[in-house]
């Protein structure tokens, strides 16, 4: 089965090509040592730029490679597919979110400041919203912005931050209004601000390779100036991502169940028990054939959702659907796939064995299963 | 400067060869453009710019012989940054080395580009010999294996670097002439112009293709020819007869002393 888009063409095989070369020859051979370090090189960022994959989907003007949403999906899948490594992958891409609200909201001095050094691979930023008391409830966040001459004093806490702990900027949510989200802005926290501290580093059950923190404002001050948009508009430029963002982590998890089927494939083919290989056995070559039909069910619908929302229309809902029947699909595809590769599907030398925890993250972060049924629920009016 | 280079599509290299029938079987393989000649796209390209401004100073014009689908690869080094394409059709199993280079020489009769650049050999036959051939058909001077190529200040001549035994080789050569390029002409500083300061770097390997160059390289010429066209006709003179894998190799043994290697070479091996 050909891992293909429906909407893709010729210049999308073409950015494939580009982006497996890339993956093949710099992530691939370090995939498991990175996985296990828990990191990945910095010189990865310059390296992805200067093969023009970094900027897939952002503006030229600010150092973006142009392109849509279908071209973001392409390249990301290819680079997981050819670089064996979910959690590089995820850390090279925390820009997909940091990003978003200064490209929508910022101003042009924001853009120029913090996008373009972003996607020449000099800089690294993350978005910090989900609070330790707090993570799918965005409006009850905690964290204080007091407006204090030309600054603003931020107090409290974010957690499960990617690239938190090396990050040279952090697109924040805080409160600088009242309660609820109309009291929400976006400030951009600089590393080297007074009062900005990685508390830690957090040890996850999957994603190794990418940096995830906790990340504490002890009286911070910060330059009025990095207030992305009005003060108190936050929550919009926050939720006009979700769409784009959604889409992003289905592809993530459809490329993820690609590639432990495709490995899964590969070992049923060479594996051999009772006197034959695992793929003349009808109950291997019919759970491979049900792996394939889900991963093919997800691409369809994120495909289709992605067509949808690059013609402009509005897609809330299916967005959440997709992320949901990806979600599954890439779950239990990485559970099927670790149940064909045995004992040694159950050990840290298989990719499969990581794949099956990386799936994990997916029914959690970037709005949990939950809050997509609730998306699903509120716009079907039940 | 005007830069000629012929390119072939072979199938992925990373693919392990399916032989059927003493046939290798090509139907599911991807095609991609052979390693040597995009090194050669890319040290043109590097020949005909200024890597510092980001602007072109010259003209790459990409060649290639084959089926429609080979149209793919060719838009590739279009999307790297030639400037124009020349596809002329035929199918794979009618050509050998002689008569692509009879028609590369047709191409270059009409296009007379000051150099004839390309791959040292293709990475799927390995015969290594179109370059060579080439060459001896248009009567001009050549290098073979170039490792760095340094243009002379006027233009006319090239000063070519080649790895040899001995140590490395420098040609000079008048142009036009016939270059073919081996890795090393990928390194960060092979490649000198007169127009690139002499303090840029490059990224090691071939450049690759941004997304605004794979979305331009839809709208760049390319020419479609047929042999006929060129005035080329003939049938191979290599014809191919049969496909087989080496023979598989029977495992290594470990030994644990000089007397029982001895021992093993002049009887089991027979080697002493």
């Amino acid at each position: 089965m050909r891992a293909r888009y429906y909407f893709e063409g010729e210049e999308h095989e073409e950015l494939r090509t580009q982006a497996r070369r890339f993956a093949t020859a710099q992530i691939a051979p370090n995939a498991t040592s990175w996985e296990e370090a828990e990191e990945f090189p910095r010189s990865l960022y310059p390296a992805l730029a200067n093969a023009g994959l970094m900027g897939v989907g952002y503006p030229e003007e600010f150092g973006g490679c142009g392109g849509d949403l279908g071209h973001t999906l392409a390249a990301a899948e290819e680079i997981l597919l050819a670089g064996h490594s979910v959690g590089t992958i995820v850390g090279l891409s925390s820009h997909a979110i940091a990003l978003p609200p200064i490209l929508a909201r910022g101003s042009e001095e924001q853009k120029r400041r913090f996008v373009s050094p972003v996607m020449s691979g000099e800089k690294i930023s993350a978005l910090g919203i989900t609070e330790p008391s707090g993570g799918s409830d965005v409006a009850a966040l905690q964290t204080k912005a007091v407006r204090d001459g030309d600054h603003y004093v931020v107090s409290g806490a974010k957690t499960f931050i990617t690239s938190g702990t090396r990050a040279d900027f952090v697109t924040t949510a805080v409160r600088t209004g009242g309660p609820g989200h109309g009291g929400i802005s976006l400030l951009i926290i600089e590393k080297d601000t007074p009062g900005f501290f990685v508390s830690k580093k957090l040890k996850k059950t999957g994603w190794w390779a990418s940096d995830t923190a906790e990340l504490r404002f002890d009286n911070c001050r910060v330059p009025a100036e990095n207030l992305i948009g009005p003060e108190n508009s936050g929550f919009f430029a926050i939720v006009s991502n979700f769409v784009h963002e959604r889409l992003y982590l289905a592809a993530q998890c459809v490329a993820i169940a690609q590639l432990a089927y495709q490995e899964s494939v590969a070992y049923a083919r060479n594996r051999s028990a009772f006197g034959k290989t695992l793929s003349r056995f009808q109950v291997t070559r019919h759970k491979l054939s049900d792996m394939a039909t889900k991963i093919a069910a997800a691409r369809a619908l994120t495909g289709e959702v992605a067509m949808r929302a690059m013609a402009g229309e509005a897609v809330i809902a299916q967005a959440a659907m997709a992320k949901n029947a990806a979600t599954d699909a890439c779950s239990w595809v990485a559970d099927q796939a670790v149940q064909i590769h045995g004992g040694y599907g159950y050990m840290r030398e298989s990719i499969v064995e990581r794949l099956y925890r990386d799936a994990r993250l997916y029914a959690i972060g970037g709005g949990t299963r939950e809050i997509m049924n609730e998306i699903i629920s509120k716009t079907e009016a039940f | 400067m005007k830069i000629l280079v012929p390119v072939k599509r072979v199938p992925d290299p990373e693919l392990k060869a399916n032989i059927k029938d003493g046939k290798l079987d090509l139907s599911g393989a991807q095609w991609v453009v052979n390693t040597f000649d995009e090194y050669a796209v890319e040290a043109a390209l590097r020949l005909t710019e200024n890597a510092d401004e980001g602007s072109r100073d010259g003209e790459v014009v990409v060649v290639t012989i084959g089926p429609d689908d080979a149209a793919v690869q060719l838009r590739s080094c279009l999307a790297m940054g030639a400037d124009r394409a020349i596809h002329v059709a035929s199918e794979d199993a009618n050509l050998d080395s002689l008569l692509v280079a009879k028609t590369l020489k047709a191409v270059y009769d009409e296009e007379k580009p000051d150099m004839v650049l390309l791959g040292k050999q293709a990475v799927d036959g390995d015969t290594n010999q179109v370059g060579q051939m080439l060459a001896a058909l248009l009567n001009l001077p050549q290098a073979t294996f170039a490792a760095s190529i340094e243009l002379a200040d006027d233009g006319k001549a090239c000063v070519v670097s080649r790895e040899v035994d001995a140590g490395v080789e420098f040609k000079k050569l008048p142009l036009p002439a016939v270059v073919t390029v081996d890795l090393r002409i990928v390194s960060p500083t092979s490649i000198t112009n007169g127009i690139t300061p002499e303090s840029h770097e490059y990224a090691d390997g071939p450049r690759y293709a941004s997304l605004k160059g794979i979305m331009k390289a839809k709208k760049k010429p390319m020419d479609n020819k047929t042999m006929a066209d060129l005035g080329v006709s003939g049938s191979p003179v290599v014809k191919e007869l049969e496909v087989t894998l080496p023979e598989a190799r029977a495992a290594g043994q470990i030994v644990e002393s000089v007397e029982e290697l001895v021992k093993k070479l002049s009887e089991e091996a027979k080697a002493l």
